[in-house]
């Protein structure tokens, strides 16, 4: 079932939540919302769902105008970042509450409910009560019961944020493969551009209110059409650096600069942007532009080095692979793999890539 | 072994002084009480148990006040569980300002609204029923319970309302079946203050009844007045005021000082 938004708006006194949105979804798909918190995703998530009304356009599910259909009546489901069930219903009736309300027969709401346990683990807890489960065990029934309905279209806002990182990667990778085979549109709102990627399908990248970009995840962080999309689908955050390019050579500065084969920029001033991973500790080949710093801060992880320095005055992240050992203060050379930069035009749109 | 400290033991035998005076002084004659000074009693009696329990012009006042103290409780209760759900869900023009003015009730002492009530009811003929007292204490009981089972309510995250409406819940249905059982414990809080006012006003409840709803507080302190000195019954009528109390209170003893501090914590 295809899903849409037509120029909604969403107003709440003075603030504007959701300026003029218009975005196709697309039908048996993740579709991720992805930004930073207060971008408007839940906000969007609350008007697909009907808990909100927009302050004016419209939402049509498959061929029809849902916009004045109340939440009960438009077969959705929503999964919270918080784990909310019923507290004083067993996890048997948690899943099986909306079949109640919708009158299922009772072998039928036995036989359904007997599945989506199985499918999330959740059989040997049927008896027990929400608040004697473990975090990830309750999110697991709060997802039983978005699946149990089978809805036209499942929600899921940051459902994974509130659990420790095993819990979160273990449930992650089984998160496609429950939505599989169902005839569902998934929306998927996360803050993690990671996540966002892990997941595939499409993605809309949020700011502000408003979707920046909407198109197959791994294409939108490949080639983001402006810079706001590629700031808000980076973790770290993206390297920006004005360059100004002259007969076909970009400069970063006095120093610094590197010759170009694209023939479509004219001269004048760009903004640059290259993702932290293409700026190393090493060369990652004989082209790579030398950059000259002074370390601010060294994290390590256990596979990556994360390092933020400074280049006359602009601050700039490495991300590495492998441990090295990094002394804060002192002037080390940095690497940049100057293929993968992302040059943008007027407006911060995309010039080349 | 653990050191006992003498200062809580102290305390406790102080608070607990008047009340086993009280108990002590209910099973003396007040021949007894009158005469001689003793730390319990030397003729133990339960004479004053037995005439209260059998006569009317006594049980029917324990009977008048907990019918319109259950009365108040079920209004008060009723009427502040859309209301506090309202203040705790909605934002409205002026509700932080309605909420507060709410409370503002219990800054006057009630012997204000005496006269008004007593002429407002006998004007409309409730004067001396339960229902008259049982809405006159709504006056205090209900801002009361809309503050306790706001404070409860606010504790419940907007995400349950949200999660059982996109269930398919009726907003009835999911306030009755999902939101109630949720905030249980807040709505024992609130009855049991609704109840405990209620129970221990008294110049409202004398003012507005005279024989036919009469209170039991006001059959004590009419009986010390008319018939001389009958401590002994006093004392046991005043023992059995306690019981209702300590008896709600049991149910909600987990959850009182989170009713104290109006649901708050």
């Amino acid at each position: 079932m295809t899903l849409a938004l037509k120029n909604v708006v969403k107003r709440v006194g003075a603030d504007t939540h959701i300026y003029d949105t218009s975005v196709e979804l697309v039908s048996n798909q993740f579709n991720i919302l992805l930004g930073t918190t207060l971008a408007g995703k839940t906000t969007l998530m609350q008007l697909i769902a009907g808990l909100e009304k927009p302050t004016s356009g419209e939402v049509w599910f498959g061929g029809k105008n849902v916009t004045g259909v109340p939440v009960q009546k438009r077969n959705v489901s929503y999964v919270h970042q918080q784990f909310i069930n019923y507290p004083h219903f067993s996890v048997f009736e948690n899943i099986a509450s909306p079949l109640r309300v919708a009158r299922f027969s009772k072998a039928d709401i036995e036989q359904r409910v007997g599945r989506v346990a199985d499918l999330l683990k959740l059989t040997p807890m049927l008896g027990r009560n929400p608040s004697e489960l473990s975090g990830g065990q309750q999110q697991r029934t709060a997802l039983a019961r978005a699946l149990v309905k089978d809805a036209d279209v499942v929600l899921l806002d940051e459902p994974l944020a509130n659990l420790d990182y095993k819990l979160r990667e273990e449930l992650r990778d089984e998160l496609p493969k429950l939505f599989q085979d169902r005839d569902c549109t998934v929306v998927y709102a996360t803050t993690e551009p990671i996540e966002a990627l892990l997941l595939g399908g499409y993605c809309a990248t949020m700011n502000e209110g408003r979707i920046t970009q909407f198109g197959e995840t791994a294409a939108v962080y490949r080639r983001p059409f402006d810079l706001l999309t590629a700031q808000v689908f980076s973790d770290p955050p993206i390297n920006i650096a004005e360059v100004t390019l002259n007969d076909g050579r970009f400069a970063l500065n006095d120093q610094v600069g590197w010759a170009t084969a694209r023939a479509n920029l004219t001269n004048g001033s760009y903004r640059m942007a290259v993702r932290p991973h293409f700026v190393t500790l090493e060369p990652s080949s004989e082209d790579s532009i030398k950059l000259e710093g002074q370390v601010l801060v060294a994290e390590l992880s256990g596979s990556e080095s994360v390092v933020h320095f400074e280049v006359d005055g602009l601050s700039w992240v490495s991300q590495s692979p492998g441990i090295h050992a990094i002394e804060v203060g002192k002037t080390t050379e940095f690497y940049l793999d100057k293929t993968q930069c992302m040059y943008f035009g007027e407006n911060d749109q995309l010039m080349a890539a | 072994m653990k050191k006992i400290s003498a200062v809580p033991i102290i305390y406790i035998l102080f608070l607990m002084l008047p009340i086993y005076w009280l108990v002590n002084m209910s099973f003396k004659t007040t021949n007894e009480i009158l005469g001689t000074f003793s730390l319990w009693p030397q003729e133990f009696t339960v004479a004053n148990y037995v005439k209260i329990f059998t006569d009317s012009t006594w049980y029917t006042g324990y009977f008048n006040s907990l019918t319109y103290v259950g009365l108040n409780t079920v209004i008060s209760v009723s009427v502040a569980l859309p209301a506090a759900y309202a203040f705790s869900r909605f934002r409205f023009l002026g509700d932080k300002h309605l909420f507060f003015w709410l409370l503002t009730n219990r800054m006057a002492p009630p012997a204000v609204f005496a006269l008004p009530f007593f002429q407002l009811y006998s004007a409309i003929e409730l004067f001396d029923t339960p229902l008259a007292v049982a809405l006159a204490h709504c006056l205090f009981n209900i801002p009361l319970a809309v503050w306790i089972l706001e404070g409860f309510m606010s504790g419940v995250p907007k995400e349950l309302d949200e999660t059982a409406y996109v269930d398919g819940y009726p907003f009835w249905r999911f306030f009755i079946r999902i939101f109630l059982p949720t905030i249980a414990a807040g709505i024992g809080v609130a009855c049991f203050f609704a109840f405990m006012f209620s129970w221990v006003e008294l110049l409202l409840a004398k003012t507005l009844t005279s024989v036919a709803a009469k209170p039991i507080a006001a059959t004590m302190t009419r009986t010390a007045s008319t018939a001389g000195y009958e401590l002994g019954l006093l004392a046991a009528a005043g023992t059995l005021t306690i019981i209702p109390g300590a008896f709600v209170i049991y149910f909600v003893r987990n959850y009182i000082a989170k009713g104290f501090a109006l649901g708050r914590v």
